[in-house]
């Protein structure tokens, strides 16, 4: 019965706030809905037994992802309202026809796998964090460390990308030297 | 009443539908992105949900795996949208047609 109400409060108020993040015009409500939504989401692992998945959804979604789309946006202009795509009646026939493709197949898939194995069954008497611990760390080991690295080359992607010119700053010099600046960026361009 | 796993494949569903609007209307691409990671979440609830009602672990690890990608999705794209932004200066996804053949 609890179940049930926290599934549909929380289907309600994921939908709602997702909705939110894509039709609205301002960059900050997206930004506020998105994460929200993201906690929202993290309820339905936590119903599912899946304790440790929803505490790094919450780390990873609403900390570290949610920080640094944040921290993107000041670079951007967001004051600025978005601009949107004409509706293109093609599109949205196709995107229809799709999404009713996908509901059919969706509810239509747990009748083909009735007669699925677990093949990594969850263990009796132990938590969800050690079970995590025991698959991961035995079948799924070299994913995992394959993972590692990719967040590493991703890291070092985004120093490069972001962090060149970081070690000027605008406001602490003078006009002259800003004009200077600008006006070799312009001969570089000129050449290149 | 009994949730059972088609609860949670419609709400991963429709979830999805809403981030395929979203990348399909959007024109900037910082709300490209946010549409994105709304399909990424989507994935991972039905990843949970199968996880839990058929008593296996792989879809909870599945998820991990896809959270893990999110985020270096994420690091490497905002770096990529901060230089085009600095040549640019826009962000929309109009003015990248330059390899239109």
């Amino acid at each position: 019965m609890f179940e049930a109400i926290a599934f549909y409060l929380f289907a309600f108020l994921t939908i709602s706030m997702f909705y939110i993040a894509v039709t609205t015009s301002q960059a900050l409500y997206a930004l506020s809905a998105l994460a929200a939504g993201m906690i929202f989401i993290s309820a339905f692992f936590f119903i599912l037994g899946a304790d440790f998945l929803g505490a790094v959804q919450i780390v990873v979604y609403s900390g570290a992802v949610m920080a640094l789309y944040a921290f993107g946006m000041m670079f951007f202009d967001t004051t600025r309202e978005i601009k949107e795509k004409q509706g293109n009646k093609a599109i949205v026939l196709g995107l229809s026809i799709l999404s009713a493709i996908l509901v059919g197949a969706i509810v239509a898939a747990p009748i083909v796998g009735n007669n699925i194995e677990a093949l990594y069954p969850m263990v009796e008497g132990a938590g969800n964090t050690q079970e995590v611990g025991m698959v991961l760390f035995t079948k799924y080991l070299v994913p995992f460390e394959v993972a590692a690295v990719m967040l590493l080359v991703a890291m070092i992607a985004g120093i490069v990308l972001a962090g060149k010119k970081m070690d000027l700053s605008l406001t602490l010099m003078s006009e002259a030297e800003i004009l200077m600046m600008k006006e070799e960026d312009k001969n570089k361009k000129a050449l290149s | 009443m009994e949730i059972g796993l088609n609860h949670y494949l419609v709400l991963s569903t429709i979830l999805f539908a809403i981030g395929l609007v979203g990348v399909m209307r959007r024109k900037n691409l910082l709300m490209l992105f946010f549409a994105t990671e709304i399909l990424l979440n989507s994935v991972n609830i039905s990843f949970a949900a199968i996880s839990h009602y058929y008593g296996d672990l792989t879809g909870q690890m599945f998820a991990f795996f896809v959270i893990a990608i999110a985020a270096s999705e994420v690091a490497v794209g905002l770096g990529l949208l901060i230089v085009w932004h600095k040549k640019h200066n826009n962000i929309d996804l109009d003015s990248m047609s330059t390899m239109r053949g």
